[in-house]
């Protein structure tokens, strides 16, 4: 712990003046100084962002910024060596067990059950999640994904576009507040691939949370709000949407990723580089 | 209690995708019938008659505990290649419901595999073990053996040495355990009153309440990052 | 820099004057034991050393059990450290304990081991000393390393009392014709016990602060690496 101290001063919040608007609210999710460590190396050091209601984040970063170990941290999944998260104005060390509920993830196992059909499949996670009355739910899924005419055969039997949509239709079961959805893209074949984007556009109008981490600019700016750059462990842009086009995004993606750490650290001093807002 | 039910549903899917491929259970059951196998071999070529009685209870348990390691380390593995268990981490359900249903669905292997073993011995080892006496001293045992079992599965499914570390980790912390129910089927078999057996049999339930209580503190801080 | 030398230092050197001296105790000092044969005599002086480094072996992984516990609560590396040391050092004791076993039963009653209950209890304690050791080994990530490591220092110290108690039983069941025992100790026996006893803990505590500080040279090496990276 006291390595971190002395590695980190406090980043400058991100929270000013970012919200969405009627900022009564608690963030849908809000990241304070989050650091992540793995040994002596540091994964994340020293994330701050926040997400509001409704928002739909696209996370951008090359291979190795940290992007999956954020999102396994905002999901549960991993505890942060420092710093805290909130989810929907909890924090998440304390209240998991409820606020798992109202978090859905995608990430790149399929996290289905080989051996299962698709429908016992839906059915043990929907009584994982507490779901009233199931059957018409998981119905009505499968034949959106379109696997309505497999529901009794093993999973283990399916391509690998059919494992993706049913792990799409996984994810979605409970119907969560918050969607963190990390590279979803990678390895979908076209149907399963449209498949998502519709997902996600009904995704994007509906009001739910959305995080979405990718490596493809455009894809992301599709149908984001928001826009965050992570690079090596730390966010080094943030933005809206509206105040970007694809081409000074990429502009500003180049320029955020290709620095050499030593300019960088030189430049602007350590610990001061965090939650750029851009303006226009 | 919604606890009770999730712990039940994680016991259930197991049971289904078992009854589904049967691979588990053949491969434990094949290999308790080889251990015994081998012990009869080895133990036919200096002991024989009466003294072979003497060592069936032994052998009988050192079955069940190799089998068991099987049927233990299965647990997890199967859920670690998957990366099915981040599908349970992500669950509304706090973790220690993981290690209950887990701990319960290879009780039911194990016992069933247990069942199964029974003529067998008794082909075997010319010993009758149908007696329900026995029946409580090898859920007593197979109980105690689970409880801890799971709690270690479920870290050595995520070393590097995977498989080969359990039984390495298992065996000394369970040999409370094998010593009681040895001594415990032996007392059976000789015609014991239970009177005499209350002893290993107090020293079975207490393994069996302390051990679960032990892994029920310490299992979230091995699934949990 | 010198004030820290110091203890260390004093340490280091004092232990070695005690163990010394406890050997010349052991071997000489103390006086015969009421035994028949000559050689059971002189074997029956290894009990000063074999009960003293029984005593450390199972102190060690109280210590592992507690540092691993802690851990688990702080998530400090310290305490990962401690209990990694006192394993290791317990691990060498333990084996000292079934070795100096087999030295006294040989001469004294001519079998290289009997299994008698304090000398399984150690045999059980030194296996799950290996386990530990190479379950540590069988981790990349150190926070892993470190939360399992203590979950079965946990899981396993509890197991060794359990273990105990059913060796004890089975042995009162079915006792062995001779005992590893010394048999009642003399006052100037008892000196020579005790003697040793303090001899071989302070020895523990200055293997662990070595080794503890070995390790924490370690992680700074490391650490350094990586920032020239």
């Amino acid at each position: 712990m006291r390595q971190i101290d002395r590695e980190h001063r406090t980043p400058r919040s991100s929270r000013d003046g970012d919200c969405a608007v009627g900022g009564v609210a608690p963030p849908a999710i809000l990241v304070s100084k989050v650091t992540k460590a793995f040994g002596q190396q540091f994964a994340l050091r020293g994330v701050d962002l926040a997400v509001a209601e409704g928002d739909f984040l696209a996370l951008f970063g090359p291979n190795g910024a940290g992007k999956t170990t954020l999102m396994r941290i905002m999901s549960s999944l991993g505890r942060p060596t420092g710093g805290s998260v909130e989810i929907l104005g909890e924090p998440l060390e304390k209240a998991a067990t409820s606020l798992r509920r109202h978090i859905g993830l995608i990430s790149h196992s399929p996290l289905l059950y080989g051996d299962l059909t698709p429908d016992e499949n839906l059915r043990f996670f929907a009584r994982m999640y507490d779901l009233p009355e199931p059957e018409v739910r998981i119905a009505n899924l499968l034949d959106q994904v379109g696997l309505g005419g497999r529901r009794g055969d093993p999973v283990r039997t399916f391509s690998r576009g059919m494992i993706q949509r049913l792990a799409i239709a996984r994810a979605i079961l409970h119907d969560p507040a918050i969607m963190l959805l990390d590279e979803p893209y990678t390895g979908l074949d076209l149907q399963a691939a449209e498949m998502l984007c519709g997902y996600l556009r009904g995704l994007a109008t509906s009001g739910r949370t959305v995080v979405l981490t990718t490596h493809n600019l455009e894809q992301g700016l599709e149908m984001c709000s928001r826009i965050a750059i992570l690079e090596r462990g730390r966010i080094a842009w943030q933005g809206r949407r509206a105040e970007v086009d694809l081409v000074s995004m990429r502009d500003i993606y180049r320029e955020a990723t290709s620095r050499p750490a030593a300019n960088r650290d030189a430049g602007r001093g350590r610990g001061q580089r965090d939650a750029q807002i851009s303006s226009s | 209690m919604n606890y009770a039910r999730k712990v039940f549903a994680i016991v259930w899917k197991d049971i289904v995708a078992e009854l589904r491929t049967k691979e588990m259970f053949s491969a434990m059951f094949v290999f308790a019938v080889l251990t015994v196998v081998i012990f009869n071999f080895a133990f036919d070529l200096r002991v024989s008659g009466e003294r072979v009685r003497q060592v069936a209870p032994g052998a009988l348990w050192v079955a069940f505990a190799f089998s068991g390691v099987l049927g233990l380390n299965r647990a997890f593995v199967l859920e670690r290649d998957r990366g099915c268990l981040e599908g349970l981490l992500l669950a509304p359900v706090d973790h220690t419901a993981i290690y209950f249903g887990k701990m319960l669905s290879t009780l039911i292997f194990m016992l069933a595999v247990e069942t199964f073993m029974l003529p067998v011995f008794t082909a075997f080892f010319g010993v009758s073990l149908f007696d329900g006496r026995l029946v409580l001293v090898a859920l007593l045992g197979t109980l105690g053996f689970a409880g801890v079992g799971t709690v270690l599965s479920a870290m050595t499914a995520q070393t590097r040495a995977r498989e080969v570390l359990l039984p390495i980790l298992l065996l000394p912390v369970a040999a409370p355990v094998l010593i009681a129910a040895v001594k415990a089927t032996a007392g059976i078999l000789d015609g014991l009153p239970i009177d005499e057996l209350r002893l290993w049999l107090t020293l079975l339930v207490g393994f069996d309440v302390l051990f679960p209580a032990v892994a029920f503190m310490t299992f979230d801080y091995v699934v949990k990052e | 820099m010198k004030k820290n030398d110091c203890l260390p230092l004093l340490l280091t050197v004092s232990s070695s004057l005690l163990i010394l001296l406890g050997l010349y105790l052991a071997l000489a000092g103390a006086p015969d034991a009421n035994l028949k044969s000559e050689t059971g005599r002189l074997a029956q002086r290894i009990i000063y050393f074999h009960i003293a480094t029984a005593w450390v072996g199972f102190l060690a992984f109280f210590v592992t059990f507690v540092a691993g516990a802690v851990y688990l609560r702080t998530q400090r590396r310290q305490w990962d450290i401690a209990a990694l040391a006192s394993a290791e050092i317990g691990t060498v004791f333990m084996l000292g304990v079934l070795v100096s076993g087999s030295i006294w039963a040989r001469p004294a009653w001519g079998v290289w081991w009997v299994w008698d209950e304090r000398l399984t209890i150690s045999l059980v304690q030194f296996l799950i000393y290996v386990g530990y050791l190479m379950l540590r080994g069988s981790v990349e990530d150190p926070a892993r390393r470190a939360r399992f490591a203590a979950v079965y220092g946990v899981v396993a110290f509890v197991s060794v009392p359990v273990n105990f108690v059913a060796i004890r039983l089975w042995r009162t069941q079915h006792p062995l014709v001779f005992g590893v025992d010394g048999g009642g100790l003399s006052p100037n026996m008892m000196f020579a016990f005790f003697f040793c006893l303090i001899a071989f803990s302070l020895w523990y505590v200055t293997l662990m602060w070595h080794r503890i500080r070995l390790e924490r040279l370690r992680d700074q090496v490391d650490e350094l690496k990586l920032r020239l990276v």
